[in-house]
């Protein structure tokens, strides 16, 4: 850990895409042992963000820094990344023909863990019938979300980054996400939580307003979601450029 | 060593159970390259084989009615490093029988080995027949491997294919496999290769569905990498009304490797349905990064993706 106790700090973040900047200078803090949210409408650069931090391929900052533990990663790659405890539970987790759910929960743990793998389904409300299903079409879209939850909680990062961890889950399981989350607080994973939904960044400890690619606000989620539903919406600020679909074109 | 000790030793060594081809409630047949080494009927299966110059000859009838609880073990190998073996077999699967066949081609120390299956396969109606052929190389790449199988399912019956190449090289692969389908029949073939170097696959899959309501899934996963090559021609004709047919190819290519798909939909009954889908690329991206951001290495990631697509 550096001398000022961050675990992630970015610094003048810069991401291009197309030629058009779509992080323009993203200067964020994020504390050990917390759960802090990204809130910002679609567009505003929320996925870019999670991308980039995770070294995804194609996010290359054109400029700026991104310090994790006090040392800066952007050499790094995805994989290096991953096994330096930063890893992401995508908004549209991957499928994966052949590959069961309890093999899939067991690739980010150094040495499977049986009992380890049972207390994640079961972070997620799941049994244990999962465990030989296929992480592929057969599974619901709320479904695999929580198996990708479920293999984040798995895998004990020290930064879980959850893109749109809501989406495509049922509202009544929204209370089980939150409860996963500060489990993983508890357990010693910080969350980076990013959505557009400010129900949702309720759960935080810290949240940061995104707009246009710039951190604009970082405070209480109290403060920071009154500013978004008074401020963000409607709002003609942002063009709806980064989607799944784009990432997956890259 | 005797023969059937060097093979049963070479069967263990890919992951089969031994004891399964001593036991005598499985019904079993091992044939190391011309010579059946070993034999064994239960009641309602029968099996004989005769030796050929170059290989066995083989039948296999399934009385009507039976019920096979066991899967029927076929041990196929040649151990020396050079050698042919064409089994020429005939299956005749009796109306209403279920039985399941697990094949087991085991060549670890080919440099120059040709293997030919020529099979006759009749499945009866209302008969279950589940194929799965698995296939242990070396890593020399010496290995030509040609299967080749006519199959027909009468009204209602069904058949299984499965055929997975993933251990040690491929080498030459030119599967060959035809299935006509009568009235409520079902067919499904699946071919499971992955190949290295120079291997060279082909497969060809042709599915008639010709009585009403005949269904059939041609299904292919093959991975390619370093110089390999691999083609998929699959057909599926609806020729009967309600006939339902699909196509679903995937290949996976990496480094220097080429891959091609010729799906083939033809239809002659315009109430008939035949689909297909084929995707060519490298590993899915999401797939790869997904694995990658758990601390997998990018081998170790296509490798789990890879094995997880070939069903290992």
């Amino acid at each position: 850990m550096t001398s000022n106790g961050y675990l992630l700090q970015t610094v003048d973040l810069r991401v291009s895409r197309e030629e058009r900047e779509i992080l323009r200078g993203v200067n964020l803090v994020m504390h050990p042992n917390t759960v802090h949210a990204v809130l910002g409408l679609n567009g505003s650069g929320k996925s870019t963000l999670a991308y980039t931090l995770v070294g995804s391929a194609g996010y290359a900052p054109s400029r700026g820094q991104i310090l994790f533990e006090g040392r800066d990663v952007v050499p790094l790659s995805i994989s290096e990344r991953g096994k330096m405890g930063i890893t992401l539970a995508w908004q549209e987790p991957a499928r994966f023909e052949g590959l069961t759910v309890e093999r899939y929960l067991g690739l980010g743990m150094r040495e499977p863990d049986p009992r380890r793998i049972e207390e994640a389904l079961e972070a997620v409300a799941l049994d244990r019938s999962y465990l030989k299903r296929y992480v592929d079409d057969s599974l619901s879209g709320g479904e695999r979300k929580r198996i990708e939850l479920a293999a984040v909680y798995a895998m004990r990062p020290k930064l879980a980054i959850l893109d749109e961890p809501d989406s495509g889950i049922d509202t009544l399981s929204l209370n089980d996400i939150a409860q996963l989350i500060h489990r993983m607080a508890t357990e010693g994973t910080s969350v980076l939580l990013i959505s557009h939904r400010d129900e949702v960044v309720a759960i935080a400890d810290v949240a940061s307003l995104i707009c246009e690619g710039v951190i604009v606000q970082t405070a209480d989620p109290t403060s920071v979601c009154d500013r978004y539903s008074c401020c963000c919406r409607p709002c003609d600020h942002v063009a709806p450029v980064e989607s799944e679909a784009e990432y997956e074109r890259l | 060593m005797s023969d059937f000790e060097a093979i049963v030793e070479a069967y263990e060594a890919s992951g089969g159970d031994p004891d399964l081809l001593r036991s005598p409630k499985v019904a079993s047949l091992v044939v190391s390259g011309n010579e059946v080494l070993g034999a064994n009927e239960i009641p309602g299966v029968t099996m004989t084989a005769d030796q050929l110059a170059d290989g066995v000859k083989a039948r296999v009838v399934v009385a009507p009615g039976t019920q096979v609880e066991l899967p029927v073990h076929l041990c196929f190998g040649v151990i020396p490093a050079e050698g042919v073996q064409r089994i020429v077999s005939s299956f005749d699967i009796g109306a209403g029988a279920s039985v399941e066949f697990i094949a087991h081609c085991t060549f670890p120390n080919a440099t120059r080995v040709q293997h030919i299956m020529e099979g006759v396969i009749h499945v009866g109606a209302g008969a279950t027949m589940r194929y799965k052929e698995t296939h242990f190389h070396g890593d020399a790449g010496g290995v030509e491997v040609l299967p080749k199988a006519r199959v027909t399912v009468d009204a209602k019956g069904r058949y299984y294919s499965t055929f997975a190449l993933s251990r040690g090289r491929a080498g030459k692969v030119d599967l060959d496999y035809e299935v006509d389908v009568e009235a409520d029949g079902l067919a499904e073939l699946d071919a499971k290769v992955l190949g290295y170097e120079d291997d060279d696959i082909t497969v060809r899959e042709t599915i008639r569905l010709n009585g009403e309501r005949a269904r059939g899934l041609a299904k292919s996963r093959i991975a390619v990498q370093g110089h390999a090559h691999s083609e998929v021609i699959s057909t599926t004709e609806g020729n009967a009304p309600y006939a339902r047919g699909h196509v679903d190819c995937v290949e996976i290519v990496r480094d220097q490797a080429t891959a091609s798909a010729v799906p083939i939909v033809r239809v002659t009954d315009d109430r008939a349905q035949v689909t297909h889908e084929a995707a060519i690329g490298t590993v899915d991206k999401k797939e790869l990064e997904t694995l990658m951001s758990r601390g997998l290495d990018e081998d170790q990631a296509v490798d789990v993706i890879v094995r997880g697509m070939l069903g290992e």
